[in-house]
């Protein structure tokens, strides 16, 4: 579904920011995002969106290539990635719904449909009651619901979640994290960056690790490697037994 | 509809930049309504004195009527003249009635026998006027001359003169409007700078966003328009009845309702299309 292939981005200040990452992520993965501030993990995801394109290398999504995708296609692009942003990103002019109803309304769909969906969505996230309210009235972990909330509203195959518990402490940290797992077992392909180590060594997901702009660790890779030299291992000993029965 | 709405809320939401953008266009419009105003009007006046007796000669107390005709006769023979008109007492008398019917205090001092009887004098061109004024001085019996080249003339290099005052004004002003707009609507492109860019990270398509803009310049040059337009019909209205003892018989079609809504009209579509251009401007300077 997504592959980055060598994918380095160098600033113009000339600070590297990703150097020759190599991933793959599967349809319907949950994958932790790991590393210290300054790896390059909002890079990778603000790349994913075409925010900004690679200094060198290729990412694809379905196959299509998106660091090439002409301007006019982006929106597109965008509208099948959900994205919830660090800074959340919400206009506080506008209320919690009219926020999630924006991206419905850029997409010319019809008011009624999308206020519908609206409804839907804020249900799912559990915050229906605080549908009228402006940003500045919520709480946090409202406000990350919200958020979620707007990412999730054209039905995406993917969500980036960037530090969605980054804020927050620890009780609705895990609300938000069985959130985004419940959102994972409807089949959406959940990335998220994240600090926090006690929900990532807590759940059983993939880890990708980042630092100084390196991919360093990858739990994936590294379960196949160890699936692989069992499996091998499984073989040799299996292959020694058959020896020594040869030639008794 | 929604793009409307946006454009409505930007609008409601910095009323001050809104007024000056409305008010620059207000002037430019008053600008060019007051001057298309004097043009049409001057063009007209100008017409009426070129197609009308350019020249009119009085005569003396007594003249026979033979005399009249010879003179008339020869003015025929030079072939540059268009009419000739003879407008006797009683006739100039008519018409003086007419022009003073509600100053009865003037009609009681004048009677026929006062007015002098006249001849009324048109040429293909008014450039001949000067022989035909000359022929007619040369009569005795003609006690005097009254010769509108001059008029004409005067009137001609008067509205020229406008014309490219009126010109020169008019672009001037709608350039500077443009400038007005295109940087109200810049300065109100870069307070939304953060909103535009959590659009288009919310996958907002560049038009999405232009468009509301673009429909707010419109706006200000829409309502500047009528608004120009209408303070200059308030003061036509107003002046009317002056205007008309003061041409008398000129019909101008500038008083005219019709050449008023006309006039709003072309404005109209004026302005909307300096509104989009201003507005066009400043999102490409700032909407990159």
């Amino acid at each position: 579904m997504i592959r980055l292939l060598e994918v380095t981005k160098t600033y113009g200040t000339g600070a590297s920011a990703l150097s020759d990452v190599t991933l793959s992520i599967d349809k319907g993965e949950f994958v932790f995002l790991v590393g210290p501030s300054g790896s390059g993990k909002t890079t990778l995801l603000r790349l994913l969106i075409r925010d900004m394109t690679p200094t060198r290398g290729t990412i694809t999504l379905n196959n299509v290539d998106i660091v090439s995708l002409p301007p006019g296609k982006i929106p597109q692009l965008r509208k099948q990635i959900g994205v919830v942003f660090q800074d959340l990103k919400m206009l506080m002019d506008r209320t919690i719904f009219e926020n999630i109803l924006l991206p419905l309304e850029m997409a010319g769909m019809d008011h009624l449909q999308a206020e519908q969906k609206v409804h839907t969505i804020l249900k799912q996230v559990g915050i229906e009651e605080h549908a009228e309210k402006f940003p500045i009235q919520l709480s946090g972990g409202e406000l990350q619901r919200a958020a979620i909330a707007r990412a999730l509203v054209f039905s995406p195959d993917i969500l980036l979640a960037d530090e969605p518990t980054g804020n927050l402490d620890n009780t609705t940290s895990w609300e938000i994290i069985k959130l985004l797992q419940d959102i994972n077992k409807l089949g959406t392909t959940i990335i998220m960056a994240t600090h926090n180590l006690d929900v990532v060594n807590s759940l059983d997901k993939r880890i990708v690790e980042l630092e100084k702009g390196k991919l360093i660790n990858d739990t994936k890779k590294a379960k196949e490697h160890k699936k692989g030299a069992e499996k091998g291992a499984e073989e040799e000993k299996a292959k020694e037994t058959k020896n020594k029965d040869e030639n008794s | 509809m929604k793009t409307a709405k946006t454009a409505w809320k930007h609008i409601r939401r910095s009323p001050y930049q809104a007024l000056a953008a409305i008010l620059i266009m207000m002037l430019t419009f008053l600008v060019i309504s007051v001057f298309s105003m004097i043009v049409v009007s001057s063009s007209q006046i100008i017409s009426y004195f070129e197609a009308s007796p350019n020249v009119t000669a009085f005569f003396k107390e007594g003249t026979p009527q033979s005399s009249i005709d010879a003179l008339s006769s020869s003015l025929k023979s030079t072939g540059k003249v268009s009419s000739i008109k003879f407008v006797s007492k009683q006739e100039a008398f008519k018409r003086y009635s007419s022009w003073n019917k509600n100053n009865p205090a003037l009609l009681d001092l004048v009677n026929a026998d006062v007015l002098p009887a006249s001849l009324e004098i048109s040429t293909y061109k008014i450039e001949d006027l000067d022989s035909i004024a000359k022929i007619l001085k040369n009569s005795s019996d003609v006690s005097d001359v009254v010769f509108l080249k001059d008029v004409v003339t005067t009137l001609i290099s008067w509205t020229d003169a406008m014309r490219k005052i009126g010109l020169a004004l008019v672009v001037v002003l709608s350039v500077v409007s443009i400038f007005v707009m295109a940087t109200i609507i810049g300065f109100k492109i870069s307070q939304k700078r953060e909103e535009i860019e959590i659009m288009r990270l919310l996958s907002a398509t560049n038009w999405y966003i232009r468009w509301p803009f673009l429909l707010e310049g419109m706006f200000y040059g829409f309502i500047g328009a009528i608004l120009g337009w209408l303070l200059t019909f308030g003061v036509t209205l107003y002046m009317r009845p002056y205007l008309l003892s003061f041409v008398r018989e000129i019909p101008l079609v500038t008083l005219s309702p019709f050449f008023l809504l006309i006039l709003l009209g072309i404005e109209l579509l004026l302005a909307l299309m300096l509104g989009a251009l201003a507005s066009f401007l400043a999102v490409l300077r700032y909407l990159k």
